[in-house]
């Protein structure tokens, strides 16, 4: 393929998001991050300290960079999930639940498959957990499709029936009868993600998430798969009308969104865990890939940085400022939480970012429009326009 | 007469575009004045800073004689300036007199004077022949009583001028003749008027000045009785127009579209078509003409597979159509002008590339074995952009942002691009100025002279009239009577529309 051709076919008719289009997620962030200064200072510790200790367990050396990296891959996959489906229009909360049965059936593909070379074996392991995912999610996608119930409710309704679902098999059916702690078998050497440095965590699964959320960007704007899925999620009246099934893609974009929702545990399993661990409740990344595609508006290259971010708070609140600074953890909770509310609050910064905007306008001069523009006002709005389902 | 109201050389700049440029404007007291303009002219701006919501970068506004600063529409509400926006803002559930006394309710001893709210909707009605029932529920009453309603809701404020922001857009013949008597009735009781529009018909029918508006500056400021339609037109667009669509004699070839007997139910599972029969040939454009929830929609979403019908058969080319969905009709050679440009025509958050494939993206060249190919897709939306004069500032601006006439050329570029051999166009110059209106009924008539078979569906009877070679009238859901075009007169196609006595085939299917 030539250079060129590479180049259009990722960067052809839709261009990455542009700066402007991140503005009110950094603006939030930095207001969140303000947000537990006060906070710190209110419990009496010093908020300096707190910071820096975060940033040292974080990115401070090249091997905590690559712990965070590890930290992030979950959210990655859950946050991919979460945008895909938006961009069909659908709220897809069921991630827990899809991470669950996407961990634990990569735990039976991982341990229950002897004799196969890894080149084989890996990839079975992370199609049984996208698998899983996906059809578990295929149950909620149909019931919207067909009877119009909202997703929302069903997919919070599933989360809890796979906890106990899940927690039923692993101690009925599925327990490891030779260990005393309520997990799978561990998975057979021939499944296990390589890990690629001595002394870390870090697996292949973090490429492995960098090539899926390449995938995404390509299925959504490079595929008719893509088009439709967008199309439904953005107008689904003229979707009908444009001759696309707007039934078909709910429950395909469900069903992609809980198979990554489902890979997100297979990676875990085949990266981290080795074995499906029966925990008493939720993991968690499920409901932070919301934060993170929220962060990331719903586009792939948002959701890494998005991760990243959500990785490195998790991982630098419990190391850095409790473990360091003595600050409770749950601080870093109140600073993700306040994220997640300024990017809900975005109308507290379209008031200032459009009067910045056009300050370094005016100073520009007139620009190229010409006199074709619009009556009314502007099209203020579109630029920081990235979410689908609102 | 004193003048109520003067602008007085007003600029408004928006980054990049000057939508208001040294504009003056006044009214005087007890007269009707209609701003002129294409889409985009800077009508609404104007408009806007009059009633405070944008600051204008320069000039003077002067009440009644006195220089005021109106910086938000509270201060031009206390003036006494009403406006009635395009897009009404009313409750539904509530009724005619809680939403007319919104945000200025009445009370006796802190509690809601109701009694008296509707005591003074009543007053006003019949002070201005407005006829409305202040316990109805908004969402129980016609569009143009809404309307109304909005009226009430400025002179419930006291308002001295009113601003209607296109006041006939929505409603059918019949409701624009009832709102010209509401007018005339305003300003016979000393109120006055902006009207703004693009309709050059109306300003000639109801205004007594009229100044023109073209990109963002005043052209011209002249009494109604000394103004042309021609004239205006000129004025408006910047170039002679013609008005009446040339087109010569059709030749008619074989049938291609027949529907008989047809039935369907509209939204509410209510009999909407009640045996629709009608028959489209080739080489001919066939007005349907009809007041608004005549069954209309319905037979436009039966015919492209958006909605089953119940009864009846439509053959296209000689096989049915029913029971397939839009996809399958497309292929067999429907193209589709919908009436809801915006919500049915176009996704608006896609590219205007991304549009214009919209129905054909599954098909080569725009993509190949499941992979949309940006460069076929591009190149198609250069070529549909130079030949449909699609005013964008590129393929990848978001249709959001194209004007509405613009908006239309792109779904119009895209049906008719891929040739069909019916093409059904729904209300295809509503809302548009008079270049875009001139330009698309051009492109009907190429169709028609290229062999297609054109149904035609709109509510102004005016476009009905000058397109079409043969009419019919549909009510109640069925085709009431049928007339070759040169025949028809507005009269007797008003008649029928209202369901007076039926003609023709309409009489033999009693």
């Amino acid at each position: 393929m030539s250079d060129r051709k590479a180049k259009r076919l990722f960067t052809g008719s839709i261009p990455l998001p542009t700066f402007e289009g991140f503005l009110v997620p950094i603006l939030a962030v930095v207001a969140a991050l303000l947000v537990g200064v006060l906070f710190i200072l209110w419990v009496g510790k010093d908020p300096i300290l707190a910071y820096k200790a975060l940033w040292r367990v974080t990115f401070g050396s090249t091997r905590n960079t690559l712990e965070t990296l590890v930290d992030t891959v979950p959210l990655i996959f859950t946050g991919l999930s979460v945008a895909l489906a938006f961009r069909c229009g659908l709220f897809n909360i069921g991630g827990e639940g899809q991470y669950l049965v996407g961990s634990l059936a990569a735990a039976v593909a991982g341990y229950a498959l002897p004799g196969l070379p890894a080149v084989v074996h890996i990839p079975l392991v992370l199609l049984a957990g996208f698998a899983a995912g996906g059809l578990w999610a295929a149950l909620p996608g149909w019931l919207k499709a067909r009877f119009g119930i909202h997703e929302v409710i069903n997919t919070i309704m599933m989360n809890y029936i796979s906890l106990y679902f899940v927690h039923w098999l692993v101690i009925a059916h599925l327990k490891d009868p030779t260990n005393l702690s309520q997990r799978t078998p561990k998975i057979l050497e021939s499944a296990v993600l390589p890990n690629l440095l001595q002394n870390t965590r870090f697996h292949l699964g973090f490429f492995v998430a960098l090539l899926v959320a390449l995938g995404v960007y390509f299925l959504l704007w490079r595929t008719i798969a893509g088009y439709e899925i967008r199309a439904v999620g953005l107008a689904p009246a003229a979707a009908e009308y444009g001759g696309i099934s707007v039934a078909r893609n709910i429950i395909l974009a469900m069903v992609l969104s809980g198979g990554l929702a489902g890979l997100a545990g297979a990676v875990q399993v085949a990266g981290i865990s080795l074995a499906y661990y029966d925990g008493a409740g939720f993991v968690g990344y499920g409901f932070n890939g919301i934060a993170v595609a929220l962060l990331g508006r719903n586009h792939p290259a948002g959701v890494l940085v998005g991760a990243l971010l959500f990785g490195a708070l998790g991982r630098g609140g419990v190391r850095g400022m409790q473990a360091i600074a003595d600050v409770p953890k749950s601080m870093i909770g109140v600073v993700q939480a306040a994220i997640i509310f300024f990017i809900a609050a975005e109308g507290l910064f379209r008031v200032l970012v459009p009067r910045l905007r056009q300050r370094r306008q005016a100073s520009r001069g007139p620009g190229p429009a010409g006199g074709t523009g619009g009556e009314g006002a502007p099209h203020s709005g579109t630029a920081t326009e990235g979410g689908a389902g609102r | 007469m004193a003048k109520v109201l003067e602008m007085v050389g007003i600029t408004k700049v928006f980054p990049g575009v000057i939508a208001n440029e040294d504009v003056h404007f006044d009214v005087e007291q007890g007269e009707i004045h209609a701003l002129l303009g294409e889409n985009g002219a800077g009508k609404t701006t104007l408009m806007n800073v009059l009633y405070g919501l944008y600051a204008p970068d320069g000039g003077e506004l002067r009440w009644q004689g006195k220089p005021v600063h109106i910086g938000n529409p509270n201060v031009a509400i206390r003036l006494g300036i009403g406006m009635v926006h395009q897009h009404f803002m009313l409750v539904p559930p509530m009724t005619v007199a809680e939403n007319i006394v919104l945000g200025a309710e009445p009370s006796k001893g802190g509690l809601l004077d109701m009694a008296a709210a509707k005591k003074r909707v009543r007053e006003l009605s019949e002070q201005f022949g407005l006829k409305v029932d202040p316990e109805a529920k908004i969402q129980n009453i016609s569009v143009g009583m809404q309307q109304r309603v909005e009226i009430l809701k400025a002179l419930y404020r006291g308002a001295g001028l009113l601003i209607l922001d296109e006041p006939t857009a929505v409603l059918t013949p019949q409701e624009v003749t009832e709102l010209i008597a509401i007018m005339r009735r305003l300003v016979e009781e000393g109120r006055s008027v902006i009207f703004i529009t693009h309709k050059l018909k109306e300003v000639l029918r109801i205004a007594d000045r009229v100044t023109v508006i073209r990109r963002g500056r005043v052209i011209d400021t002249l009494y109604t009785k000394d103004a042309t339609e021609d004239g205006l037109a000129e004025k408006m667009v910047g170039r002679k127009v013609s008005l009446r669509v040339e087109k010569d004699e059709a030749r008619v070839g074989d049938v291609i579209l027949r529907v008989r007997d047809l039935t369907a139910a509209n939204n509410r599972h209510l009999p909407a078509l009640r045996g629709c029969s009608l028959e489209v040939r080739r080489g001919e454009i066939y007005g349907l003409a009809g007041v608004d929830g005549n069954g209309q929609s319905e037979l436009i979403e039966v015919l492209t597979g958006l909605r089953p019908a119940t009864g009846g058969e439509a053959m296209m080319n000689g096989k049915s159509l029913l029971g397939l969905n839009p996809r399958a009709i497309f292929a067999r050679g429907v193209g589709h002008i919908p009436e809801d440009r915006q919500r049915r025509g176009l996704v608006l958050n896609f590219t205007v590339g991304e549009n214009l494939i919209l129905g054909s993206h599954h098909r080569q060249p725009f993509s190949v074995r499941g992979l949309l190919q940006g460069g076929a897709i591009d190149r198609r939306a250069e070529d549909m952009i130079q030949r449909y004069d699609i005013r964008t500032p590129g393929t990848k601006t978001l249709a959001r942002s194209l004007s509405g006439g613009n908006q239309q050329k792109v779904i119009a570029a895209r049906e008719m691009e891929r040739d069909p051999d019916l093409l059904i166009a729904a209300q295809p110059t509503r809302g548009l100025d008079v270049g875009a209106i001139e330009f698309l009924h051009r492109r009907l008539v190429e169709a028609r002279d290229r062999g297609k078979a054109v149904l035609l569906i709109s509510l102004e009877l005016d476009e009905i009239l000058s397109l079409s070679d043969r009419i019919g009238v549909i009510y109640e859901g069925r085709v009431v009577a049928e007339v070759p075009g040169h025949e028809a007169t507005e009269e007797q196609l008003g008649l029928w529309m209202s369901g007076g006595s039926t003609g023709r085939r309409g009489e033999a299917q009693g």
